[in-house]
């Protein structure tokens, strides 16, 4: 069986290029704090919501919708008509992390599949099996931090589906958990639906030399001709007495197409693609070129060589824990 | 496939003299009525820009000898020309063919950020806000002119196909196919 290509969807259009594209299912999110990509300019309201469902249906993909921030005490009613609202939509499925909006969708809206989001950091069968008894969950989108022996483990102990990034930005925190870019924005993916946000992002460039700045600190300085990074807490590059490095993880981008065919005899059913942020143009190119990756190892064929290098942060790419030890 | 950063044309240099001595005023007056016609046929891109719809943005072609202020105004924008620099909420600069590419989505703009074709400063959510507006909107500036052109929308055509070919700088959006 094929493995199911998940794609990132920011606007309609990118919904649209996704599909013509090949993906057989694109994620996207409404635009409001409910889901973990809450950038400006970004995400779908109902009536486009409505309509990407229905173009997707109607060229065979499907639509989930990622409603995977926190709900704010006192709040909830922003989450549960997002839920109800997706519903009413036609979306296959949604992507939640919060236990009590889980309980909630699983209540109100049991007709409705829902997937654990990497937001929700399960990373054992034990907790993975809870989700799934407790409130129904049918897929996990597994965290960036395991190695596929330790992804194959997990199928061997569950039913739930799993999904796995393979390719875009690289979290190596246990999404959900991390508070990083509070402490230096006062804004987090997990509350708020933005890591880093833009907001608090700041460019100068003097005569080449790239200062990127996240709520007023200098996250990385780079020289002329050397390519430009995103100001995020965990990829950036720190001075501590002689020693100047990065601390957690390189300014670098995952990409797993090469270990598709290990992923897939590790019991994967879905590779997700990140970068609901990105445009359609780099939506459809990464879509290509997993779709062709996909159908090739369905065929029995090589996988086609990757092309996708300069649409990395960085410019530069990395198989993420699949396949390293961390520092 | 589209081309990567590294193969991005470069206005002519000597195709930038005539644009030295250009009166600025029709000019801003002529890209001002041409932005509310696409602001009347595309109004969603500026709901998109949600707070930033009143931001005042400077879109700089580096290969051209002058800057372009876009003020979307709410919906209905203005549009100036000027030399040199400007103020504004946020500063794009790239090559006139990255900045092109990015609104025919030939282009994505993190990857020309990344390489540093494209340079961003200020307001970077305002930016970030413009870009995604843009993306979505699936604009073709060619297509958009030749439109606004009436009966001398076939002169138009031939009149930007012979701009492309000397330039080498895409004015219109290349067909999907041969654009991913």
């Amino acid at each position: 069986m094929v493995m199911e290509i998940v794609c990132p969807a920011g606007t309609p259009a990118a919904l649209r290029a996704a599909v013509k594209a090949g993906a057989h299912t694109v994620y996207c999110g409404f635009a409001d704090e409910t889901n973990a990509r809450n950038f400006p300019g970004l995400n779908f309201d109902r009536a486009e919501m409505r309509e990407g469902v229905a173009f997707a249906h109607q060229h065979g993909a499907k639509v989930l919708v990622a409603i995977n921030t926190f709900p704010r005490a006192g709040h909830e009613a922003i989450w549960h008509s997002a839920v109800a609202d997706a519903e009413a939509c036609g979306a296959d499925a949604v992507i939640l992390a919060d236990a009590g909006l889980l309980a909630h969708t699983a209540h109100h809206h049991p007709g409705l599949r829902r997937h654990l989001s990497v937001q929700a950091a399960a990373a054992n069968a034990d907790v993975i099996n809870y989700y799934a008894e407790t409130f129904g969950v049918k897929r996990v989108v597994l965290p960036r931090v395991l190695s596929v022996p330790e992804i194959a483990a997990i199928n061997a102990e569950t039913e739930v589906e799993t999904e796995v990034f393979v390719f875009g930005g690289l979290c190596v925190m246990a999404e959900g958990r991390c508070s990083l870019s509070s402490y230096a924005t006062g804004k987090s993916p997990n509350m708020n639906g933005v890591c880093s946000p833009a907001s608090h992002v700041e460019y100068r460039d003097e005569n080449g030399v790239l200062d990127a700045r996240l709520g007023g600190y200098i996250i990385h300085r780079v020289n002329k001709g050397e390519a430009a990074p995103y100001p995020t807490l965990c990829k950036g590059c720190f001075s501590a007495g002689e020693k100047t490095g990065h601390l957690f993880e390189d300014p670098v981008s995952l990409n797993a197409e090469k270990l598709i065919p290990q992923l897939q005899k590790a019991g994967v059913t879905a590779l997700k693609i990140e970068g609901r942020q990105r445009s359609r143009s780099y939506v459809a190119q990464v879509v290509r070129n997993f779709r062709a990756a996909v159908d090739a190892l369905d065929a029995g064929r090589p996988l086609p060589e990757g092309m996708l290098a300069r649409l990395s942060e960085g410019q530069a790419m990395t198989t993420g824990a699949y396949k390293k030890t961390w520092r | 496939m589209s081309q990567s950063p590294a193969q991005i044309p470069r206005f002519p240099q000597v195709a930038t003299y005539p644009l030295r001595v250009l009166p600025f005023a029709p000019l801003s007056a002529i890209l001002s009525a041409f932005s509310r016609k696409i602001a009347q046929k595309h109004p969603g891109m500026f709901r998109r820009l949600g707070e930033y719809d009143h931001s005042r943005f400077i879109l700089d072609p580096t290969d051209l000898p002058f800057v372009i202020c876009l003020d979307p105004n709410g919906g209905n924008p203005r549009v100036s020309v000027t030399r040199g620099p400007a103020d504004g909420a946020a500063r794009i600069a790239g090559p006139l063919a990255a900045l092109l590419g990015l609104v025919h989505g030939a282009y994505d703009g993190d990857a020309l950020f990344f390489s540093r074709d494209l340079v961003i400063e200020g307001d970077t959510a305002a930016a970030l806000a413009l870009r995604n507006a843009v993306d979505d909107a699936e604009l073709d500036f060619a297509q958009e002119l030749s439109d606004l052109s009436g009966p001398l929308a076939h002169s138009m055509q031939r009149v930007l196909a012979l701009i492309e070919r000397r330039t080498g700088v895409n004015l219109s959006r290349p067909e999907e196919a041969e654009l991913w």
